[in-house]
């Protein structure tokens, strides 16, 4: 299954927190995609999510500054 | 959530000022830091209590006549002061509302953000029996009520941060 998850709206910490508390409730396998702009949101989700063992499967950049990554738990 | 078994530096905050702006940056650390796998504790003492209470607005609790009149002085996490510019307590309900319009978290978020990382909340035994608080007193976040020997071994690995 997967979910998804927009955090171009939010500002830090809430940025990868969103993320972090989203990925706890996901089961084992399950894939989660977020969109999320560039900067920091863009050096930290990837970099904390492969931290907890989770793959980065793909960075995908959009055409307005935006990222699509997709993470599998 | 329980928290993370790595080998990241834990986080450990002093949180001694019960001003608005203080806690929110106590709480903008300690959730970044969670989010962000490490271990974090949260040590409120002194004015720090005063964002920990069940009850937000103002309440004579407490024992004595003293600690009730302090502790209906000070309030709860409605009436945080901000540490510049307080302006009578009109400025915490101006930043709000800045904050808001800018999509940036408010203290409550945070505070349930911290809950949900599982985040430790400890209080100071010693300054919870000068303002005659008790853990009653306190949200569930609070599951101990400690003295600082407790605070520092169970920091000893830790970044402390004082605020």
């Amino acid at each position: 299954m997967k979910h998804f998850l927009d955090i171009t709206k939010e500002t830090c910490p809430m940025t990868f927190v969103k993320v972090k508390l989203q990925l706890a409730k996901m089961d084992s396998g399950e894939q989660l995609e977020v969109l999320l702009n560039e900067g920091e949101p863009l050096e930290n989700v990837p970099r904390s999510c492969e931290e907890q063992g989770y793959k980065v499967l793909s960075i995908e950049p959009l055409d307005n500054s935006q990222h699509l990554i997709l993470i599998q738990k | 959530m329980n928290q993370p078994a790595n080998d990241k530096k834990d986080i450990s905050i002093v949180c001694f000022s019960g001003e608005f702006d203080k806690l929110l940056a106590a709480y903008t650390i300690a959730t970044g830091a969670a989010a962000t796998n490490r271990n974090v504790t949260m040590f409120f003492t002194f004015w720090g209590l005063n964002a920990l209470k069940k009850e937000r607005g103002r309440k004579p609790i407490g024992k004595d006549f003293l600690s009730r009149v302090f502790n209906w002085l000070m309030g709860g996490r409605n009436n945080l002061p901000l540490s510049r510019l307080n302006f009578g307590g009109a400025s915490p309900k101006l930043m709000s509302g800045m904050m808001k319009k800018s999509n940036v978290a408010q203290l409550d978020e945070l505070m349930d953000a911290a809950t949900a990382l599982g985040i430790r909340h400890f209080a100071c035994e010693m300054s919870m029996h000068i303002l005659g608080v008790s853990k009653d007193d306190l949200i569930d976040d609070v599951k101990e009520v400690v003295g600082v020997a407790t605070f520092l071994n169970e920091s000893e690995n830790a970044h402390i941060i004082f605020i």
